[in-house]
């Protein structure tokens, strides 16, 4: 599981917006999604695509700076590291991105 | 850097530029308390590498909470919980910390400080924050032992003192300081007696019979009141220590301990020796620069415009505009205070603000009930309120306090206003009891179910002081906000004495200090067309805006350059992204436009089919008369919107900021009570409305005859049809806040109907602030204004509607259909990767 996945290139993705990654049935049965999320200086991030908070889908919410706010009840999450910003708690987990070439690599372990 | 500080009267140049901890410049805080650690605890986060910190105080302590005092006079807290910033803060900040120095000299020449045990800094910039001091009467024996003022620790401690081994207290001053200390004293058992020079207490925040009702509960505790009494002399006993008090008129009582509690005055010995320009108070600009440039002053110390703040809120305010410049960043100016007070007895909940005694000019509403112990008096002059004084239930605090700052035309509320906000529907926490009554087990916040004693232990623990911060930490009032007025009276008991409401303006977000009116303005006069030109004029904080600033510029502009502006769905809220609504479980629902409510067989047939085909978990008839798809996938929106779409539906606009639905009864064509075809009606206002995109949800309604089946009294534009026309409501509201329409007009035929509409609309789309009801919108700038614009200017009217029409032809183009033919593909289809 150490290998770059080829995603998407950097295009697909809105900048201040995000899409996700279907990664399909996982071992438990549960559907496997990642958001990739790319910020108005067009870095990209990674991170499980749940809230840490009641579950929200973190893809959906508007992505500002190096963060994106939870569409459901607001919770802010910091992009790099994945914790909810203070005096929130939580962290939502993370996987490596990289950018070569316009494409957008994803690494899963 | 360079050309900010060339711009400054005094160069700064000389300083060493480039990185590293040598090249920082020095500043040098002299007044340990609450007002200069706020600047700068708001400096470390603007610009955290600039200074290398020096800080003095001449008490012992870190910085503590003076407004907490009084709670460990009474013995309710101790002096450890009521540290702000303990000696670590001092130290991870990298601030060298001078406790029990006294500053004594500021050498403007050569730079430097110089404390009393001759300690020395030098500096690039000073801040003063030296505060004030009590006022002690110069009376013959006010040098006396056992002679005290009220404002520090050591004062505290002298009290707590005497009260374990003396009898007799006396306080002079009925005013809140004096009150709160005649109420510890009493709690740590002795008899204490309050003296006062005026004709009743608190002259200053409460009108005569108010004062009258706080001081029998006073009385009650057990505190006894002189009133009228002049203080001629502090009497010597035998040991040396005051032993008595004697009047003008020649009445003496005894006394051990005597606090005075006549007022404070600016302490600005230091600055006065320095040659700083002081009247009244250390005078600074609106930057809180002092007349050297290189001299800033925050707090108590300070006279701004004339006047001299000894509120915290006030000086929290100035912490931040102070904290701006020495950044140097340069924007922020201090503008003033509009202050309220509260008192902070336990058990007596008091509030005033404004002119409250009333005079020439003004009229005076009064509600008084003194077996129950209320008594509320409201000031107006004109249409507007311009002070309050209340005793007992003064849960209507803030809400009053709100009227009071904006100004608000209170002439339709005149029958109303004296029994407050919460005399209407207020759903979610049942009937409003006074705060400091209820348990601390009483839910406070429904929506996220906050208890009081939760709010209470935050503020106490987390030292917090605004509202913002109560919601940050609690969640309370986050949600639906219904309960705001009753977090601030929370906040305003807890925090006490010193608490005070809102700035005198409300930023739109923490990325700007500009208000909502301030950037509709801007983006009209300076004729800005993009969302980086905003940021860009108006000086942004932040790169990109938040979640709050960016929704609310998309529809600014929007509403501005409907031909113009391009939409940016990255700064909309996911569900007028996806245009549908998102559900807990990241589904999202379906509501396809029912014009006026009439749907027909094969409508109904073609959503069952739709229901059938992407398997739909739940059916559902809204409130407004559509019908509602829940759990549908996010895939599957496209294709389902191309079949609602082959079959004629276009897009019920029920998850966004916009027009949602025109709800009709039948009407004369089948009502035997109806006067007008209301549901015919009601399809034309929805064809003219469809589509327009609003500062927040904006519902309609027709009804046939006043029996009002179609409840239009509670939609933000109601028609009510009558024999001999129609009748206009406008800013009614059915959900957090019940509020019934007020009525804007009559008019006689639908061609009017249309007309007025389509201004009100527009006007609403203008002028409201984004997220803002009509409901708020019309109490904010009253009925007056809104009669005057749509219905007494026919002109006026008229240009409205065509503006709204004119933004109506880039509006009503069906969001789905360009969808279902692959327009925002991106946003409904995943990228698949087989792991």
């Amino acid at each position: 599981m150490n290998d770059w996945i080829e995603i998407a290139k950097i295009d697909d993705i809105p900048r201040q917006g995000s899409r996700v990654v279907d990664l399909g049935k996982a071992d438990g049965g549960e559907v496997n999604r990642i958001a990739v999320f790319r910020t108005v200086n067009d870095e990209v991030f990674a991170m499980k695509d749940k809230c840490p908070h009641r579950g929200g889908p973190l893809s959906e919410g508007i992505v500002h700076g190096g963060l994106v706010t939870c569409p459901l009840h607001g919770f802010k999450i910091d992009l790099a590291t994945g914790e909810a910003v203070l005096p929130d708690k939580g962290c939502a987990r993370t996987y490596a991105t990289k950018v070569e070439g316009g494409q957008v690599f994803l690494r899963l372990a | 850097m360079a050309t900010l500080n060339n711009s400054l009267v005094s160069p700064f140049s000389e300083h060493p530029q480039g990185a590293g901890r040598s090249a920082r410049m020095k500043l040098v805080l002299v007044g340990n308390g609450m007002a200069g650690i706020r600047t700068l605890e708001e400096l470390l986060k603007a610009a955290p590498e600039l200074y290398d910190i020096t800080v003095f105080g001449d008490e012992p302590h870190p910085n503590y909470n003076r407004i907490m005092l009084s709670p460990v006079l009474a013995g309710e807290q101790t002096v450890e919980q009521i540290v702000l910033n303990d000696r670590d803060w001092y130290a991870r900040h990298g601030i060298t910390l001078h406790t029990g120095k006294r500053v004594v000299k500021i050498d403007r020449r050569k730079r430097f400080v110089e404390a009393d045990d001759g300690t020395r800094a030098d500096y690039d910039r000073v801040l003063l924050a030296t505060g004030s001091r009590p006022f002690i009467l110069p009376v013959p024996g006010a040098d006396l032992e056992g002679v005290i003022g009220f404002r520090d620790v050591a004062d505290v401690d002298k009290m707590i003192d005497a009260s374990k081994r003396y009898q007799h207290a006396v306080v002079i001053g009925g005013g809140l300081l004096g009150l709160e200390a005649a109420n510890g004293l009493k709690a740590r058992g002795m008899d204490v007696s309050v003296v006062h020079i005026g004709d009743w207490l608190l002259e200053r925040q409460l009108d005569e019979p108010a004062a009258r009702l706080l001081q029998q509960s006073l009385e009650a505790k057990g505190l006894n009141f002189l009133l009228k009494k002049q203080t001629a002399e502090l009497v010597r006993g035998e040991s040396g220590r005051v032993r008595a008090v004697r009047f003008k008129d020649g009445e003496e009582i005894p006394a051990d301990l005597v606090v005075m509690a006549v007022g404070i005055r600016p302490n600005t010995d230091l600055a006065e020796s320095a040659g700083l320009h002081c009247h009244r108070g250390l005078v600074v600009n609106d930057t809180m620069q002092t007349y050297d440039p290189r001299i800033y002053a925050v707090g108590e110390c300070v006279s701004h415009r004339g006047i001299a703040y000894g509120l915290v809120a006030p000086l929290f305010e100035q912490a931040k505009v102070c904290a701006n410049h020495l950044a140097e960043h340069g924007v922020a100016r201090y503008q003033g205070s509009m202050t309220s007070t509260k008192l902070k007895v336990t058990g007596i909940d008091l509030f005033s603000a404004g002119d409250f005694m009333g005079g020439a000019g003004t009229e005076s509403l009064v509600y008084s009930d003194a077996a129950a112990g209320t008594y509320k008096k409201l000031v107006l002059k004109g249409n507007k309120l311009v002070g309050a004084c209340i005793y007992g239930d003064t849960l209507d605090g803030a809400w009053y306090f709100d009227l009071l700052r904006e100004g608000t035309d209170i002439s339709q509320q005149r029958k109303t206003i004296l029994f407050g906000q919460s005399h209407i529907g207020d759903s979610g926490h049942g009937p409003a009891e006074r705060v400091a009554a209820l348990p601390d087990s009483a839910e406070i916040c429904g929506c996220n179910g906050v208890c009081k004693g939760t709010i209470v232990a935050a503020i106490r623990d987390l030292k917090l002081f605004t509202l913002d911060e109560v919601r940050a930490h609690t969640k309370a009032s986050a949600s639906c906000g219904s309960c705001t007025g009753l977090v601030e009276a929370v906040l305003a008991h807890t925090v006490g004495g010193n608490y005070s409401a809102a700035p005198s303006k409300k930023p739109l977000c923490k990325c700007t200090d500009h208000s909502h009116d301030e950037i509709i303005a801007t983006i009209r006069d300076q004729k800005l067309k993009s969302m980086r030109a905003v940021f860009d004029f108006m000086e942004w904080k932040t790169p990109d805006g938040c979640p709050t600033c960016r929704p609310a510029l998309n529809y600014y502009l929007l509403a501005r350059w409907p031909a113009e502006y391009q939409d940016d769905a990255q700064s909309r809220y996911i569900n007028e992204r996806a245009h549908g609504n998102i559900q807990k479980d990241g589904s999202f629902s379906v509501v396809p436009r029912m014009w006026g409510g009439l749907t027909n067989p094969r409508e109904l047939r073609a959503i069952a089919d739709v229901a059938d085909k992407y398997q739909v978990p739940e059916v559902k008839v809204t409130g407004g008369q559509r019908i509602d798809l829940f759990g549908v996938k996010k895939t599957d929106l496209p294709a389902m919107w191309k079949d609602l779409s082959d079959a004629g539906f276009v897009s019920g606009h029920a998850y966004g900021k916009a027009l949602r639905t025109v709800k009709t009864c039948v009407g004369s064509q089948w009502c035997r009570f109806g006067t007008q075809d209301s549901t015919g009606l009601g399809v034309k206002l929805e064809q003219m409305t469809w589509g327009s995109w609003m500062p927040h949800k904006f519902k309609l309604a027709v009804s046939g005859c006043p029996r009002n089946c179609a409840e239009a009294t509670i939609k933000d534009f109601g028609v009510v049809c009558v024999d001999s026309g129609y009748e206009l409501h406008v800013g009614g509201n059915g959900g957090i806040k019940v509020r019934v329409t007020d009525l804007l007009c009559r008019v006689e035929t639908e061609a009017q109907v249309m007309e007025y509409c389509g201004a009100f609309t527009q006007l609403y789309r203008e002028e409201a602030h984004y997220l803002e009801r009509t409901a708020p919108w019309v109490e904010r700038v009253g009925l007056a204004h809104i009669k005057a614009r749509v219905v007494d200017d026919a002109a006026g009217r008229a240009e409205l509607h065509e503006r709204f029409k004119f933004s109506q032809q880039f509006a009503q183009i069906d969001p789905w259909k360009e969808r279902a033919e692959g327009a925002a593909a991106h946003e409904f289809n995943p990228i698949r990767v087989s792991a």
